[in-house]
């Protein structure tokens, strides 16, 4: 039985603050925070924006590609850092809203950047079991950069949601294969209570990042018998966008492979969300036949990776909801520092 | 908001659900038990598509307490495709774009939060109409 | 029915009262209307206030009123209709006198707003809103008035300077009204740069917050003849309801509650629009009024912005409209306001208005209003 996403779609905060204007602000120089994150501006959430209403966005555009009835999904699960509430799911909200409640499954992930991710793989394994019809997976950020730091520049708001199902007629991208690899990595955590995130600086880097990807790819590779060349597309975990291009050279993986689903120059890392949006932007264009790898990457650390086949559903859904690349570019708004300072809430107010 | 409050509203103020007179047809937002028009008392509920164009608008500069650090913001009275008219926030438009007739969609947005420990209120806010 | 009349009138200088409570700033302009109407007892009395369990953490109103007026064991009654809770109180008792169930009748109204912050009086006033609907999208009571104006303007062109004269002329009546709170000339520019509030809204184009009271005395007309009191009849009362949102009503450029209260006041009277020589309407916002003197017959629609700019409606104009100094002026302590508009009928039919003293006063109409238009009160009254 071919199971796989019926139903894909982003969200985006239309604000975006330049990687000049935060530089400026910290007396950093901005040419070279630009030519070595390969990052030139991020995404910035409203005040009326988090992780729930990407998530309710996002589920709305996957369930317009998906052309369901809500009350059939099964499960719903966000995954995200960034969780509005420490206790009360994000997904008993998104899933109230889109109408799926009440016969429906609901948990929230967590696993830094992979939350997402994560998802994806249980709703692809309860469909695939047999145990629900449709399964709704998104993930979501409006994560925090601590002013001044290095992730500042980065840190940004966005979110995609994938229906996953098995029926023939409407399977957009088959799933054909699921690999994890894991390990306690400290290379990035937030304790509770603490407002901003912390990391090991280069730490961060090859024993963590780029060893757990490198580690879930080839493992992932191994178990579907395939290499690198037989895929058109991949999408890895896009903390800057130099990352994805060096795993991507390790690999094996050409420049060409990579470039569509390395959507953070224009977007800035939306952790739960980074490679699931990456994923939804390779949909958009992908033909049918297209084989398409997707590995996230989550600090503490692990990695889930995905072997994807594009079918001709996908020529027919792209345009029932906006194109991701269309998210990122157009109708956006610029901020300077002050408002984007206001918008994150680093200038705490009295009344609150 | 007490939690109750909030929560009995979500199929309209999470789902958009709006109800139509079997009788004669008139739209309402919220649903009614009897219809001013006509006064029949029978009514099917349907979800509305959220789109429509702004009636009229302003920019609220002194905002409720609830609302506190978040003016200066738009608000417009929407008439909906699909029949009912609503006040909501406008969000992500320059106030210079604010005009009688334009195209908007409403989107999922929080709407405000009491304090650091309070439920978060969510809802819609209308958004210029993707092109 | 009997026919009534209003033969006593009190009211203290409004303002921020900061030395008196609610009950003594009733008290106060109640025994002011008794001396005025030369009684020592009444029948019943009927209070309108709007918030008082917000403002001043008290219910049951009339209860303390009646008592601190020391008038033991009379009905009293309570009545709310957010801002036109004065002008409803003000009906009741012409109704209460009218149909044989009282003689002396006492109407007052009473607002004490300045104790609490300005953000819980901010809140109490939007209340009047529809709080489940409108209320929620954070729009605020001025928000309303504004998104009136734009759509008014867009659909008639009225412009916003037309907006602004409605202020400057308030402000220049008020200017002689040894009661008003703000007796200060202003001009067009002063409002067009005064601070935002609701685009295009500016601080001169609402009305303050405010603390006072007024009250009035009835009885019947026979009475009054008899006791040979001077005073004013009142030939006509009308109340209407509309939709509590104005997303609820079809025409938004329109008040419907105070075309309808207005039709059946007139109705009443036997009188027409251009029989009424003054009025007393309810500008909370400068665009209210220009929308309410369009709506009680004295323009057409749409052209209430151009005849407040040819003057017609200033003291000496073909229909002087707020020669009190309206709620702009005046102030608008909630509930006191719909019958400080019949003490400055009453004083201007008596020709006892002093220096805004309108010429040939005789038929005289006070309209009070609710909320963004959800409810209405018209008043006409006649010299005795």
């Amino acid at each position: 039985m071919a199971v796989g996403i019926i139903g894909y779609g982003a969200h985006i905060p239309r604000r975006r603050i330049k990687v000049e204007e935060i530089a400026k602000v910290w007396g950093a120089d901005a040419p070279s925070y630009k030519k070595g994150l390969e990052l030139m501006q991020k995404s910035v959430p409203g005040l009326d924006e988090d992780t729930i209403t990407l998530s309710v966005e996002a589920a709305r555009n996957a369930l317009a590609r998906a052309q369901i009835d809500a009350s059939e999904i099964g499960a719903v699960y966000v995954g995200s850092e960034s969780h509005p509430y420490a206790v009360k799911p994000s997904g008993a909200t998104v899933a109230e809203a889109i109408g799926a409640t009440p016969a429906c499954h609901c948990a929230d992930f967590e696993f830094a950047c992979k939350a997402g991710s994560e998802g994806m793989f249980v709703t692809y394994g309860l469909v695939k079991a047999g145990l629900i019809k449709y399964g709704l997976a998104i993930g979501a950020d409006t994560s925090q950069g601590a002013p001044g730091d290095a992730l500042e520049y980065s840190a940004a708001a966005g979110g995609a949601a994938f229906i996953m199902g098995a029926d023939e007629d409407k399977i957009i991208a088959t799933i054909d294969e699921t690999y994890s690899f894991m390990t306690d990595t400290p290379d990035f955590w937030r304790r509770e209570h603490q407002f901003y995130p912390s990391h090991g600086g280069r730490f961060t880097g090859e024993p963590a990042y780029f060893r757990t990807v490198t580690g879930a790819v080839h493992g992932l590779l191994e178990k579907a018998g395939l290499k690198p060349k037989d895929f058109k597309y991949v999408i890895f975990h896009q903390p800057n966008g130099k990352f994805p291009k060096r795993v991507g050279k390790m690999l094996g993986f050409t420049p060409e492979q990579i470039e569509t689903g390395r959507v953070v120059p224009l977007l800035g890392n939306t952790y739960s969300g980074a490679s699931p949006i990456g994923l939804t932007a390779v949909l958009d264009v992908a033909e049918p036949g297209d084989r398409v790898l997707m590995c996230s990457y989550g600090s503490g650390a692990g990695s889930d990776g995905f072997v994807l086949t594009v079918r001709p559903r996908a020529r027919e859904t792209r345009d029932l909801a906006p194109r991701t690349r269309w998210l990122i570019d157009e109708n956006v708004r610029y901020v300077e520092y002050g408002e984007y300072a206001k918008l994150r809430r680093k200038i705490r107010l009295a009344a609150e | 908001m007490p939690p109750a409050r909030s929560w009995r509203k979500y199929p309209q103020t999470y789902r958009l659900e709006a109800a139509r007179c079997k009788k004669c047809g008139a739209t309402y937002f919220p649903p009614r038990l009897i219809c001013p028009e006509c006064k029949g008392r029978d009514f099917e509920t349907f979800r509305m598509k959220g789109t429509g164009k702004i009636l009229t608008h302003t920019v609220v500069r002194t905002p409720a307490h609830e609302f506190a650090g978040q003016a200066p913001f738009a608000v417009g009275i929407v008439q909906m495709d699909d029949g009912p008219r609503l006040t909501v926030q406008i969000a992500d438009v320059d106030f210079a774009e604010l005009r009688v007739g334009l195209p908007v969609r409403l989107e999922f947005r929080r709407i405000f939060c009491e304090g650091d420990s309070g439920i978060i209120q969510y809802g819609h806010k209308a958004v210029p109409a993707r092109a | 029915m009997r026919d009534v009349a209003v033969i006593g009138v009190g009211m203290q200088k409004w303002g921020e009262l900061w030395e008196k409570s609610a009950r003594d700033i009733f008290v106060e302009s109640a025994l002011l209307a008794m001396d005025d109407a030369g009684v020592e007892r009444i029948d019943s009395m009927y209070v309108g206030s709007m918030s008082p369990g917000i403002f001043s953490a008290q219910e049951h109103l009339e209860s303390v009123l009646a008592d601190y007026l020391g008038a033991k064991h009379i009905p009293a009654t309570r009545v709310e209709s957010a801002c036109a809770s004065g002008g409803l109180a003000f009906r009741l008792a012409f109704m209460d006198v009218a149909s044989g169930m009282s003689d002396v009748v006492l109407a007052g109204g009473i607002e004490k707003m300045t104790d609490v912050s300005g953000g819980e009086a901010t809140h109490a006033l939007a209340t009047a809103a529809d709080m489940m609907w409108e209320g929620y999208s954070g729009v605020t009571f001025p928000g309303l008035y504004a998104m009136m104006a734009v759509a008014h303007m867009d659909r008639y062109g009225t412009k916003r300077e037309q907006l602004a004269e409605v202020a400057v002329k308030n402000h220049a009546n008020g200017f002689l009204n040894e009661r008003a709170q703000f007796r200060m000339k202003i001009t067009v520019d002063d409002v067009l740069n005064s601070v935002k509030v609701a685009d295009p809204l500016n601080i001169l184009d609402c009305s303050p917050i405010t603390d006072g009271a007024a009250a009035v005395v009835l009885m019947p007309l026979e009475m009054a003849k008899k006791l040979k009191r001077s005073g004013a009849k009142v030939i006509g009362s009308g109340h209407a309801t509309d939709t509590i949102a104005l997303h609820g009503r079809e025409d938004m450029t329109a008040l419907k509650a105070v075309s309808e209260a207005a039709k059946r006041a007139y109705a009443m009277a036997g009188k027409r629009p251009q029989d009424i020589q003054l009025a007393e309407v309810h500008d909370c916002f400068t665009i209210a009024e220009i929308v309410v003197s369009e709506s009680l017959g004295f323009f057409e629609a749409g052209q209430g912005g151009p005849a407040v700019e040819r003057g017609e409606t200033a003291r000496g104009g073909r229909i002087p409209i707020n020669a009190s100094g309206g709620l702009k002026s005046k102030g608008h302590p909630v509930g006191a306001t719909g019958i400080a508009q019949i003490v400055e009928l009453v004083e201007q039919l008596r020709g006892a208005a002093g220096p805004r003293q309108v010429k040939n006063a005789r038929v005289g109409l006070a309209q009070n209003m609710g909320g963004s238009g959800g409810s209405c009160l018209v008043h006409i009254l006649e010299v005795m």
